[in-house]
């Protein structure tokens, strides 16, 4: 016979029943931001109401109060250039002494940072703020337009980062999803989520290489693909490289270009923020043609300039010829030819310039891949990557640790513990021994990178192990163990073996937060609760709304017969009602309008259920009856 | 539990890459902790720590030269540890001689020859070390292996040596 269904109150039985928070995948780049979701398979970019899936990763902090991210921040660039920050995401775990990386790139009043963390802070909107907070901000942005999207609260996330991003910055990125109220549930390189997006599209075999150049970073990786198991082999790449730098190539040439005629500039940062801006477009439509031309007007005063591909191609050529260098470099640690390459996936609007597209063929000898977006192909990835960690799908990802790991030995040499290009998560122990007869103590001091001397590495962590028993010189057996997780974040340990003595830390970096930071993050984000639950609220109430509407409209469908044509014509007007509340976004509304249509179809529902019993009973015998009660 | 039984392979130096790969994704299906997102902090501390083993076992395995010398130590041949010192006059007088090549080699060409001779001579030796082992000759392990590690280092020279040349000349 047929049951009735009786739901547990406030679930649904629509399609989707149960699906509780979603996990999204967030491409959180130097230029643009893209928030992407994956549904059995399928991965989708989200788009805003105009049809956008790119949230330029600028954030301003206007004059006059609060805070835009993306498009709208862009657009004060000009206006209210000291209150608006871009390519943040090169400052994220970088310290004062970094700084040369990004000088002149970035024309804000920089900080360095203080007390527990060296991780510098910008003035901006009078104000110092971290790169951590300034990223949760674009964070924030990217889970409110997943949550207007798909109508419901979206909480946990698999975030991007460079392959090359170290220890530091790797952090920076969790504690900025953390400060967005983000859970991360997994960091995934990027080369290697643009990889998931090629491979699980196509079912591919083999070995692919992936070349990523966005706005300030680029990578270069080789993974092979056997059976739904993506393997990381090697990965390579520079934090300090990309497409802004071509950028930056083209707007030094046309201030040259006035200077020479004698326009008289003084440069200021709205100046620089102008020049850079059309320098971006110069470059974009040089994509497509031969010549293209612009003018420039700084304080009102105009000039024209003209650039042709050659020219271009010239003035960039040294940066290109330095990723190939990159990838070389990352083939021979792998062991493996450029012909052994089945394929090379592009990744990165700075792989629209043609003379990229050029030098990549001409490394690998063959076109490379470009039928995904390079722009959205890396939070596709991600989002796979999601829904494969929330319960769906089967592919699994063998990722590397990008680079060496090590502790400082005497005489300032490093010796490295986990080589770079180990699959992770891994497990790594060495022994070490005391230098002196009697030593009580042993400084651990952690670094990252591939130079041989400390001084040429990044310093990741200090501290000491305590209480070794008095021994001879070299008598001591001290075990460093080094261990990396899947997110390629560190955990060191120390131990004496012969007594037992024990000490371990979690790898802070110096360049991560502070723990007073972090709180003050943490405080502020409650100084924007109201909003934020305003929103969190009208969000579940139009989930709650659609819900009701799709059970009303399958009841609808089934036993419309059941409503006179006045009864239906009154449900059809709540219904719009409704809809329409939703729409327009009004929270209060949207919960009245559900009301009156849940009163205005009470009695279709009850009849309904009249129904129901009548025909699950009719036809039995009073024996037949009793039996059923009865089991 | 030694890396060969983590991966259920047999203690040998002969190993196909394609079974030690076969060996190696079954596991990691079966371990890595994205299949335990969702479960219990413990669990996943166990896998992890499994994934963790197994990456080891497999990242040594994988390399001939890296699973020649884990098998020799599993057998109890007593090896110096990473030093550069070569206690064997012989080795000593090889190294010294290819050493002198490599630095007169000006050419991108004439440090290939070398490279590719390098090795072959890897390949040459770990091919008698099979036979040193089904025969259990420690002593001759041991000088094999050593000339091993020395010739592996200096293929590694000629390849950053290589690169530097093209990189200047390019």
């Amino acid at each position: 016979m047929t049951l009735l269904e009786i739901h547990e109150p406030g679930e649904t039985p629509l399609p989707h029943a149960g699906e509780g928070s979603l996990a999204v995948g967030i491409d959180l780049g130097t230029t643009n931001s893209v928030v992407a979701i994956a549904r059995q398979g399928k991965p989708a970019a989200l788009h805003d109401e105009v049809g956008r899936a790119l949230v330029p990763s600028v954030v301003a902090y206007p004059g006059a109060g609060g805070v835009r991210v993306g498009d709208e921040a862009r657009q004060l660039m000009a206006s209210e250039p000291r209150n608006v920050v871009a390519s943040v995401k090169r400052l994220m775990g970088r310290g004062a002494a970094d700084l040369h990386a990004v000088a002149g790139v970035l024309p804000y009043e920089i900080e360095p940072g203080t007390g527990e963390t060296d991780m510098v802070k910008l003035r901006i909107g009078g104000k110092a703020r971290s790169p951590v907070e300034i990223s949760a901000e674009i964070l924030k942005a990217l889970r409110n337009r997943a949550e207007a999207a798909l109508e419901k609260p979206v909480e946990r996330a698999v975030i991007t980062v460079p392959a090359y991003f170290d220890d530091a910055a790797r952090t920076a990125t969790r504690d900025a999803a953390r400060v967005a109220g983000l859970e991360v549930l997994r960091l995934v390189n990027e080369p290697t989520a643009a990889a998931l997006a090629y491979g699980l599209d196509k079912g591919s075999e083999g070995l692919y290489a992936v070349y990523d150049l966005g706005g300030g970073t680029f990578d270069f990786s080789l993974l092979r693909l056997e059976k739904g198991v993506f393997q990381v082999l090697a990965t390579g790449g520079d934090t300090a490289l990309g497409g802004d730098d071509f950028d930056r190539a083209i707007a030094e040439r046309m201030l040259a270009e006035r200077n020479r005629d004698g326009l008289g500039d003084r440069v200021d940062e709205a100046a620089v923020k102008t020049t850079l801006a059309l320098a971006r477009h110069m470059k974009e439509q040089l994509s497509d043609r031969e010549q293209t031309s612009a003018r420039l007007e700084l304080a009102g005063v105009p000039s024209f300039h003209a650039l042709g591909r050659a020219d271009f191609e010239a003035m960039i050529r040294r940066y290109i010829g330095r990723t190939i260098d990159i990838a070389r470099d990352v083939l021979r640690d792998a062991g493996v030819t450029a012909a052994e390459v089945q394929g090379v996936v592009l990744v990165g609007g700075s792989t629209r310039v043609p003379l990229v597209r050029a030098a990549v063929a001409r490394l690998i000898g063959r076109p490379p891949l470009t039928d995904i977006d390079p722009d959205e192909v890396v939070a596709l990835g991600a989002a796979l990557q999601a829904e494969a960690l929330t319960g769906g799908g089967d592919s699994l990802l063998l990722d590397v640790a990008p680079l060496s790991l090590g502790l400082e030995t005497m005489g300032g040499i490093v010796e490295k513990i986990v080589p770079r290009n180990t699959p992770i998560p891994v497990q790594l122990a060495q022994d070490f021994t005391t230098y002196q007869d009697g030593q009580g103590a042993m400084a651990i001091h952690v670094v990252q990178g591939e130079r041989e001397m400390v001084a040429d590495c990044r310093s990741l962590a200090r501290f000491e192990l305590l209480g070794i028993p008095p021994m001879t010189a070299g008598a001591a057996r001290i075990r460093v163990t080094f261990a990396v997780d899947a997110d390629g974040l560190l955990t060191v340990s120390a131990q004496e073996r012969t007594t037992g003595v024990a000490q371990r830390v979690e790898v802070k970096p110096s360049y991560g937060l502070s723990h007073e930071d972090m709180a003050d993050m943490l405080y502020d984000s409650l100084e924007h609760a109201e909003e934020d639950m305003n929103a969190r609220l009208l969000t579940e109430a139009r989930v709650e709304a659609r819900r009701s509407l799709l059970a009303l409209e399958a009841a609808l469908a089934k036993d419309g017969a059941l409503l006179s044509s006045e009864e239906r014509a009154a449900i059809d007007t709540g219904r719009a009602r409704l809809e329409a509340a939703m729409a327009a976004g009004d929270r209060d509304e949207i919960n009245a309008a559900a009301e009156t249509l849940e009163t205005l179809s009470k009695p279709f529902a009850e009849r309904r259920m009249d129904r129901g019993i009548r025909d699950a009973l009719s036809g039995l015998s009073v024996e037949q009856l009793e039996r059923r009660v009865g089991e | 539990m030694d890396h060969f039984a983590r991966l259920g392979l047999p203690a040998a130096l002969e190993l196909e890459p394609a079974s030690l790969d076969r060996a190696y994704f079954a596991l990691q299906r079966q371990w890595h902790p994205d299949r335990f997102a969702n479960r219990p902090a413990e669990e996943r501390a166990r896998a992890s720590a499994e994934a963790a083993a197994l990456n080891d076992a497999y990242r040594t395995l994988k390399d001939p030269l890296s699973r020649a010398f884990y098998l020799a130590e599993l057998k109890g041949v007593a090896l110096p540890g990473d030093g550069k010192t070569i206690d064997d006059p012989d080795l000593l007088m090889e190294a010294m001689e290819a050493r002198e090549a490599l630095h007169e080699a000006q050419t991108v060409e004439a440090i290939d020859k070398l490279a590719v001779e390098a090795r072959d001579e890897v390949k040459q030796a770990l091919g008698n070390l099979g036979t040193l082992f089904l025969r259990g000759d420690k002593p001759a392990i041991r000088k094999a292996l050593l000339r091993l590690r020395y010739l592996d280092k200096f293929a590694d020279e000629a390849r950053t040596r290589r690169a530097n040349l093209e990189r200047s000349s390019a």
